[in-house]
């Protein structure tokens, strides 16, 4: 810049639009993930599964492969089914739990740590972007690891078994992509909810991990105790595990899911309860979020 | 001149009390101050101007643009630097002006450019590379009033903008306003309980107290008319036919004691003139004041009023 421009001038030229703007805070976030080696590392390594199921799906249909293998019954070996995809699911989800443990927490709080948010909303630039514009930041991320890679698996086995096979399991796509988002808008929620509330981001990471890990244990003690199945309505990957199986099979149940999340045969409650959980969580997290966001604080 | 600020029986109400009380004003200056002790309202009608508050009752209008039902298009025109700390402390300065500058709807690269130019023209450009977390206090404000500009707004909010400066960070500060206000591409509302950069840096002024207008006074309009205003105090208090020979010359007089005098000029009549009629009349000046209605007696006054308003 030249020197002699030491002057203030105004700006007459032209304004990107909403969208644009809306964008700025996840290419913002991700030129400083980028920067991170630890979580570049990360991330690639979470892409390891996907490729050694589209390895598996490629052997299992190349017969030249299956003779230099020396197996007969490579088919019968491994299914690509229901299961094959829901282990394929938990286990991406399960890395995305990690993930949004790393990078949430330090989405919200650097912001409301000096104020920096009334700057953000002093502009054309309303608390629903702030908040859409960082959950984007993980949706993206998130996304890269689970429904991405699952449906990119889904039409690599539909291309090399057949259209038909496509047509008949066209549920297992829509489990991956309708499952994959309630799972990324939870974390999502979640994560930002806890950035704004828990300034130390080590607190808040490991808190993303209490309630995951923690109440699933708290629910299964509550059934052993009671003798009962309403434990499970405490542990969030049991909700999550039931709705996959409903969106993965429909009435029709014959899996209990997968990694993580799990909802055993003969344990199961009514899914709506599990629906309303989780939506109780994620009304939880955006009031908690309202409270947070704001360009000045109100005091009584 | 088009209002800058219309203020519309505005309430603003916390937990049911009132803040702001149905404050009704139209300010139309170039550079309009808010002035007011601390808690008066001052930062609470900037973040209802700005959408942060909602109005319990009335409504604000900036440039025109109702607060309530355009409060997007509202925050486009604004460049605002607010009272307290405001930044991301791991961020370099320049690049957390630049977000800023995108954030109010820049081209990436003119938000960049932009960035550097402000960093330059508030006199940070050598640190503009570090985390605005080590800068020092007169630093941050100054990094505050660069991302409040960037973005080159049509109306700039600052918020006690000389706070924690010392003497020449707070003339460097002053003097920088004061270049804004003179380009003139831009109106500037600059709220302080500092009469003295009011003073230095506004021609209208707004005072609040207890969330209602107390004054509002044109200080341009003030010093001129205070031009025409003296105070001369006289050898011996005989003085008689000077009053009259004033009076003639269309002079308003108002003897006191011990040979003072107060008296209006007419337009026309000079303080040169004044000596002359003097002369004339045998009477010795010892003393001639241009009586002045500072800033400080207009808010005195104000402060006076049992209920907040004059």
């Amino acid at each position: 810049m030249a020197v002699y421009k030491k002057t203030y001038r105004p700006y007459e030229g032209a304004l990107t639009g909403p969208l644009a703007r809306l964008l700025v805070i996840p290419r913002y976030a991700f030129e400083d993930l980028h920067r991170s080696k630890f979580l570049s590392t990360f991330f690639i390594a979470t892409l390891i599964y996907p490729l050694i199921c589209a390895l598996i799906i490629y052997v299992q249909h190349n017969a030249s492969a299956l003779q230099l293998l020396n197996v007969q019954n490579a088919r019968g070996l491994i299914s690509i089914n229901v299961t094959f995809f829901l282990s394929l699911m938990g286990w991406q989800s399960v890395m995305a739990l990690f993930m949004a443990s790393f990078v949430g927490p330090g989405q919200v709080s650097p912001d409301l740590a000096n104020n920096g948010l009334s700057l953000y909303l002093a502009r054309p630039f309303s608390r629903v972007e702030y908040v859409i514009g960082k959950m984007s930041i993980l949706a993206i991320l998130m996304s890269l690891m689970t429904w991405i890679p699952g449906l990119l698996l889904f039409l690599l086995q539909g291309y090399l078994e057949g259209w038909n096979w496509m047509a008949d399991n066209a549920r297992i796509a829509s489990g991956i992509f309708f499952g994959s988002w309630i799972w990324i808008a939870l974390l999502s929620l979640l994560a930002l909810a806890l950035s704004a509330w828990v300034k130390w981001k080590p607190a808040a990471g490991a808190l993303m991990f209490v309630l995951f890990f923690v109440t699933s244990a708290f629910g299964a003690t509550i059934n052993a105790v009671q003798r009962t199945h309403w434990g499970n309505l405490a542990s969030v990957s049991y909700m999550v595990g039931s709705i996959w199986v409903q969106l993965f099979e429909g009435a029709n149940k014959t899996t209990n899911g997968a990694v993580f999340f799990r909802s055993p045969m003969g344990e199961e409650v009514p899914l709506w309860y599990c629906w309303a959980g989780l939506a109780a969580i994620a009304l939880i997290c955006l009031y908690m979020l309202a409270r947070k966001i704001r360009g000045a604080e109100v005091v009584r | 001149m088009e209002p800058v600020i219309e203020l519309d029986g505005l309430e603003v109400c916390f937990g049911g009390r009132p803040i702001l009380k149905k404050l009704k004003a139209a300010l139309t200056g170039r550079s309009i101050g808010l002035l007011g002790p601390n808690g008066a309202g001052k930062s609470t009608l900037l973040s209802t101007l700005l959408g942060f508050y909602k109005p319990s009752s009335g409504t604000a209008r900036v440039f025109g643009r109702d607060v309530r039902t355009h409060a997007r298009e509202v925050r486009g025109l604004i460049g605002y630097m607010p009272e307290n700390d405001a930044f991301i402390a791991g961020m370099s300065g320049v690049r957390f002006v630049r977000l800023m500058a995108e954030l109010a709807g820049l081209p990436r690269e003119q938000a960049l450019e932009r960035a550097h130019e402000s960093f330059f023209y508030v006199g940070l450009g050598e640190v503009r590379y570090r985390a605005l977390g080590t800068y020092s206090l007169g630093m941050k404000q100054s990094a505050k009033l660069a991302q409040a500009i960037a973005h080159g707004p049509k109306l700039l909010f600052l918020d006690e903008p000389t706070n924690g400066l010392d003497p020449p960070a707070r003339s460097r500060m002053i003097q920088l306003i004061r270049e804004i206000r003179d380009r003139g591409d831009l109106r500037l509302i600059l709220s302080s309980h500092l009469l003295r950069d009011v003073e230095e840096c506004c021609d209208e002024v707004l005072i609040l107290k207890d969330g209602n207008i107390a004054a509002f006074c044109n200080l341009e309009e003030e010093r001129r008319a205070n031009r025409r205003f003296l105070e001369i105090e006289t050898r011996g208090e005989n003085n008689g036919d000077f009053l009259a020979a004033l009076e003639r010359r269309g002079c308003e007089t108002a003897p006191g004691a011990q040979g003072r005098i107060k008296l209006v000029m007419p337009d026309g009549l000079e303080v040169r003139q004044i000596y002359e009629i003097a002369a004339a009349q045998n009477v010795q000046l010892r003393r001639l004041n241009h009586k002045r209605d500072s800033l400080e007696d207009i808010f005195l006054k104000a402060m006076e009023a049992a209920d907040g308003r004059l």
